[in-house]
């Protein structure tokens, strides 16, 4: 009853995207091309050729790749899960008009995460090929971040929905993007190894689901051993998905079932 | 069970504010019935109880012999809800807009595609079918989100303030469509705070202030219980009304006096007119007319639907 909504919702997050889709896909090809010549290419030519790469062992933009695809899933993940969400229960109030159906809460959550999921396989395919094409990984290197360049995204889409789902004012969103998702985008292992930065930082980096989620593409594209078991990084943003997903139940019926 | 929805000292609290304070009704297959009130008297929180998307604080509430605590989305799948606000989605087109909302009911595709060619004749908006949703005018949104509701052939009908903000032209033609279902069958619920729209439509309604059911009955009935046949209006030049009002009074069988004007109830306007003329008082014009609804609320509240 509640996968047979929740298939229903995400089915309708498919066709609001048929109308949407254009500006979105071109930013979903666009943006890694310009992240990997930019920071992979020219960025990578420097490091390099500066010694950096001896010190990982790989060419800049190899290491660079899969961590950019994960922190992509992340900011895909958060994107459909913020203003997307304001807008279905405050601005279009598209949520309320479901919930007059056969529907009930836990459909349109679940049905809503299922959605970004989809979206976010394609994101990170998309993403997988152009690091292919640019010769970052081999094809099979790249397809094997999917997954958890996915899982990764999906973490992020269950906790923004919950943190959404409380604010009342856009203002919030701009916030989260300020003061969360742009820190973590930069300081979770993505352009440099944490290792590099003190030993505090450092710590707080592997608390964060990117980081775990940028491990977990790199080690499984391209085989480096993680510095923490991957069964560890998939847990926890297995846990952080269970807990997004919880709270935005919870948080969905506080705000629309009154 | 001869009620559709039986609802038995119903309440609805929000923290410590009771919007529902109590309220008993039963709406009986096939009619259409109202709840008039004024602004915060509690309509839309009691339609959004029945429509099961709103917890019940106390009382009992069956909507089409269910639980809505327990059956909340068997209950949903059989009604159609107009809600006060239109929450269409606004990006996209009228036909997307019904797809979406059918399949939600769960209802395939082969079964939403003739239905949408159906409401779409119905609403008028065939020629719409694929324009986006924003650009239309109130009175199309309110029949789009009217045939929207109606995607699942529901046996019972909620709609709230369906044509408020709406011309009269509009108005009229959904009160025609709304006509046209009640005669199909579907049983209709309907609020509102304009009186003429509760006279046309409504079979049985019930009064509602500020949480409280204050009367109920058909229109005629609660018009010949607590009114009078006819009504006189007069109105002074500003702030000369009150010299007037006791005199005035002892010329019909009861007075009321607005900021405005005071009304005189009685069984013969024109009689009265007569009479307010030979004792020598000019109002600057009078009115003769039958007494409405508007009267009832009047006289059981002291105060006017519309504000
Ligand atoms: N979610 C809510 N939280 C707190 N108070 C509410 C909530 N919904 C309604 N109320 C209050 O309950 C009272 C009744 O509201 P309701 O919307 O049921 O009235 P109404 O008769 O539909 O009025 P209107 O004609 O303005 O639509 C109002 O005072 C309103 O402020
Ligand atoms: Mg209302």
């Amino acid at each position: 009853m509640v996968l047979s909504g929740a298939l229903r919702v995400t089915e309708a997050g498919a066709r609001v995207y048929r109308r949407t889709w254009r500006a979105s896909v071109i930013s979903t090809f666009l943006n890694p091309v310009l992240f990997l010549l930019a920071m992979g290419v020219g960025l990578g030519s420097l490091v390099d050729e500066g010694g950096g790469g001896a010190d990982l062992g790989i060419p800049y933009l190899t290491f660079l790749a899969p961590g950019l695809l994960a922190a992509t899933a992340m900011q895909t993940g958060a994107g459909d899960a913020s203003y997307p969400v304001m807008a279905g229960i405050k601005w279009r109030k598209t949520y309320h008009a479901a919930l007059a159906t056969p529907l009930d809460v836990r459909s349109l959550v679940i049905g809503h995460i299922g959605w970004v999921t989809i979206r976010l396989v394609f994101v990170t395919v998309v993403y997988a090929a152009i690091m292919t094409a640019f010769g970052a990984t081999s094809v099979l290197e790249g397809l094997a971040s999917v997954l958890p360049g996915v899982l990764t995204g999906v973490a992020f889409a269950a906790v923004v929905t919950a943190y959404t789902a409380r604010l009342e004012r856009e203002t919030g969103l701009a916030a989260l993007f300020r003061f969360g998702i742009v820190p973590l985008f930069l300081f979770s292992g993505t352009f440099f190894p944490v290792s590099q930065l003190p030993d505090t930082i450092e710590w707080f980096a592997f608390v964060t689901p990117l980081w775990h989620g940028v491990s977990l593409c790199r080690s499984f594209a391209l085989g480096i051993d993680p510095r923490v078991a991957p069964w560890i990084s998939i847990a926890y943003l297995i846990f952080w998905v269970a807990l997004g997903t919880w709270l935005s139940i919870r948080l969905f019926r506080r705000r629309l079932v009154l | 069970m001869s009620y559709l929805v039986e609802a038995t000292g119903l309440v609805k609290r929000f923290g410590d504010f009771t919007a529902v304070d109590g309220v008993d009704f039963g709406v009986r297959p096939g009619e259409a019935f109202g709840f008039l009130g004024p602004n915060g008297a509690g309509k839309s929180s009691t339609m959004r109880m029945i429509g099961a998307v709103s917890p019940v604080t106390e009382g009992e509430l069956t909507v089409l012999g269910r639980d809505p605590a327990v059956d909340g989305p068997a209950i949903r799948a059989r009604l159609g809800v107009v809600p006060q606000e239109d929450n269409l989605d606004e990006e996209l087109s009228i036909y997307e807009n019904l797809v979406i909302y059918g399949r939600y009911f769960g209802l395939p595709r082969k079964v939403i595609d003739p239905r949408i060619d159906e409401l779409l004749d119905f609403a008028q908006l065939e020629e719409r079918r694929h324009s986006r949703v924003e650009p239309l005018s109130g009175g199309m949104k309110r029949r789009l989100t009217i045939a929207r509701g109606l995607i699942n052939q529901p046996e019972l009908l909620l709609l709230d303030e369906p044509t408020t903000g709406l011309d009269p032209q509009a108005r009229h033609l959904l009160w025609d469509r709304l006509y046209r279902l009640k005669q199909q069958g579907v049983t209709l619920i309907i609020t509102t705070h304009y009186m003429d729209e509760a006279e046309q439509l409504c079979d049985r309604l019930v009064i509602m202030d500020k949480g409280k059911i204050a009367a109920e009955g058909s229109p005629r009935e609660l018009i010949d219980r607590y009114s009078s046949r006819e009504v006189l209006e007069l109105r002074f030049e500003v702030g000369g009304q009150d010299s007037y009002l006791e005199e005035l009074e002892s010329l019909a069988s009861r007075i009321e006096a607005l900021p405005d004007r005071v009304l005189l109830y009685t069984d013969d306007a024109d009689e009265t007119a007569a009479a307010v003329h030979a004792a020598g008082i000019e109002p600057e014009y009078t009115v003769s007319r039958r007494s409405t609804l508007e009267d009832v609320f009047l006289r059981l509240t002291g105060r006017r639907l519309i504000d």
